[in-house]
Formats: C-alpha cells, structure tokens, sequence
C-alpha cells in the first residue's frame, strides 16, 4: 500500500516537474525575443522553413479537405433540399475548425518533426555545449527564432488553408454538382462572421506555440545518441499533436 | 531563371497569408477597417424572436444596411439598426421582422411611407411588425381559433 503510494506520488511529481520545465522553457524563449540582437535574418530563414516549404502540403490538404466537404455536405443537404447552405457548411467547417486544426497538424509533421530532429542533433553533437561555452544564450540563438517563426508561419498557413480549402468546396459543390454560385457565395457572406474569422486566427497562432514550443523543448532536452533523437522526435509529433487536439476543444468552448 | 533568394520568397509567402487573411475577414467577415457611412436608428418590436446581431435590413429586398444590437426595454426588444448613410426614412416607415423563405433567417424589411418628416440620426421607427410566429399560426389554422 505504501509502495502504491510512493509510486504514484513519484509519478505526480514527475509529471509536475515535467510541466515546470517545459513553462520556464518557453518563458526563456519568449523573453529571449525582446533582447538585442534581434538577429531577423535567422526569424526569416524558420519563416522560410516551417511556413514557405510547408506551402505545397497545406494546399494540398486543403483542397483535397475543401472538396471532400463539399462532396460530403452536398449529400447530407440534399436529403433536406437545402443544397444552397452548402457554400456556408464549408465556410464555417474550414474557417472555425478544420482550417486551424489540419494545417496545424500538418506543420507538426512537416516542419515539427524536423524542428525536433535538428535541435537534438545539435545538442547530442555538443553544438549546444559549445554554444554555450562561447556565451552565446543557445535559447535565444537556437529556440526563440524556431517559436517567432512558427507562430508567424501558422497563421498565414491556415489563411491559404481556408481560402484553399474554400476554392477546394466550390470546384466540387458548383462545377461538379452544379449548385449555384452566386448561392454559394452569397449564403457564405450570409453566414460567416468576423468573429469567426478571429477565432479560427487566435486558435491558429496559439498551435502555432505549441508546435514551436513542444517541438523545441523535446530536441533541446533529447535523450542520448541516435536513439535518444528518434525517440524525442516521436513524442515531440505525438504530444504537440494531441495537444492541438486537446486544447481545440477547450479553445473552442472559451471562444465561442 | 536567377533563383529567387530567401527573403524574397518569405516575402512572398507573408503577402500571400495576409492576402488570404484579408479576404476571410473583409469579404466573408465583413470587417468594417474604415468606419463607412452609418446611421443609427432605433426600432421597438413586441417580439424579436429569431433576430440576431448582424442581419440585414432591407428596403424593397435591397440590402441598406444591418442590424447592430438587441436589448430589452420595457419588456420590448430594442433593435437598433444602422443604415446606410444617404438613404431618407420618413417617419412613418414601417420595420417588420421578415423570413426568407419558410425556415430561413430572419431579417428586418423597411416599408417607406409617405411624411414628410424624416427619422432624425438614432431616433426611432414607432410603426413596427413582430416576428411571425409560424408555429402559432399554424395551430390557429388546425385548431381553429381555439387557442
């Protein structure tokens, strides 16, 4: 009984310490952003990584997402007659969930992975060490350009996402279908608000931080040789993942 | 073809996103970054029921303008309504509560009326048509008027 205990005590405080040094993780990254030098040139390059070479992916899904949605609500509305409300059906989809989950999902894969991937080598060659050894801050130099890129790069990924994804539904719901376009847009604008296109923004650059931040934390403290990096990247893809999901919900339920 | 050096293409991809983002909110969202010529008026109905912020106000099935915000007021709902700026109403126009189609959305019809005077900036609309109830109408015509 008291074994039980001990180890469910050990695991609590494990777990709790875990999250504490994830937090000042992030902190020291976050408040690295606001000290010279800014070193912008090393911000661009992460833009170009994890949002320009993410491009062709996030297109891609998003068309694919745009016309199966509008395969999909073309049926289920058909069985009501009301094929007209289908441009708002993929609007809304796309615009509050899908567009910010998806591409964030995507980005973890794409560009997260290999954020996990590159920061553990590093440190498992002692690039980091010997960053450090020359006083040089290897969170501000490695970690903080990695996190203002992803929340830069994730937002406007899931903008093209949803516009995409939006061209995606009316290929299929107006040329292939035949609904009406003018009806199609129209009961879009109708029912698409401004706030929820800045619900889907605050949602999108919020998975942009966990991305940055889970992918970075678990490649900074990777365990060792080449088995330690597999392993951190596998968890780094499957934490970040789930905790979009996870925290989807509860963004959802606090903004609408 | 010289290839194009990071910078650029970053640059790109940023006008492209926020290109993107423009559109979702302007367009769809009908953000107003400019103010826009609105007036405010008022109108008083017995029952908004199925109104809500942001549908449109008609005149004649032509959008001229939305509604802003609903409150309560003496057990009435309070609907205030901003309409495009040049549009005269006299005093006796009529705002009704209307249903696109039978089971669409809600919006407000402005009939005009014949006064001279016009509705002065935030004043209000005093002849107005509540919402049908389609359901209580369809009762009164099963049941009769036994209601």
């Amino acid at each position: 009984m008291a074994a039980l205990a001990e180890t469910i005590g050990k695991r609590a405080l494990e777990a709790i310490h875990r999250m504490g040094r994830m937090t000042v993780f992030l902190y020291r990254s976050a408040a690295a952003l606001f000290i010279p030098p800014y070193r912008v040139r090393r911000i661009v390059k992460q833009v170009h990584f994890i949002g320009v070479k993410s491009l062709f992916v996030i297109v891609l899904t998003a068309a694919f997402t745009g016309m199966v949605l509008g395969l999909q609500g073309y049926y289920t509305l058909r069985k009501f007659g009301s094929e007209g409300l289908l441009g708002s059906a993929v609007a809304l989809s796309l615009i509050r969930e899908l567009g910010p989950v998806l591409s964030a999902l995507m980005v973890t894969g794409r560009a997260g992975s290999a954020l996990t991937a590159e920061i553990g080598i590093m440190r498992i060659g002692e690039q980091i060490d010997s960053l450090e050894s020359m006083g040089i801050d290897p969170v501000k130099f490695i970690v903080t350009p990695r996190l203002l890129g992803a929340v830069v790069s994730v937002p406007l990924l899931t903008a093209i996402f949803d516009v995409v994804g939006i061209l995606g539904g009316y290929l299929v719901g107006v040329k292939l279908l035949g609904v009406n376009a003018g009806v199609f847009f129209g009961q879009m604008e109708a029912s698409v608000e401004w706030k929820d296109v800045a619900n889907g923004f605050v949602k999108s650059l919020i998975f942009g931080l966990i991305i940055a931040w889970v992918c970075t934390f678990k490649g900074y403290f990777t365990g060792r040789g080449a088995e330690g990096v597999s392993q951190s990247t596998t968890s780094a893809v499957v934490l970040s993942s789930v905790l979009i999901l996870v925290s989807d919900y509860f963004l959802t339920s606090v903004l609408l | 073809m010289k290839r194009l050096n990071i910078e650029t293409v970053v640059g790109l991809f940023v006008l492209l996103g926020i290109a993107c983002l423009a559109w979702l909110s302007v367009k769809l969202g009908k953000l107003e970054i400019v103010g826009g010529d609105y007036v405010p008026v008022h109108a008083e109905f017995a029952s908004a029921s199925g109104l809500k912020p942001g549908v449109s106000v008609e005149i004649a099935g032509v959008d001229v303008g939305k509604v802003e915000s609903i409150t309560l007021r003496n057990y009435k709902a309070d609907v205030l309504m901003k309409i495009r700026g040049g549009i005269d109403l006299q005093e006796d126009t009529i705002a009704s509560i209307r249903t696109r189609g039978l089971i669409g959305d809600k919006f407000v019809n402005l009939s005009p009326g014949a006064s001279d005077r016009l509705i002065p900036p935030g004043g209000k609309i005093r002849e107005t048509e509540s919402a049908v109830d389609l359901e209580a109408l369809i009762g009164e015509f099963i049941h009769g008027s036994a209601k």
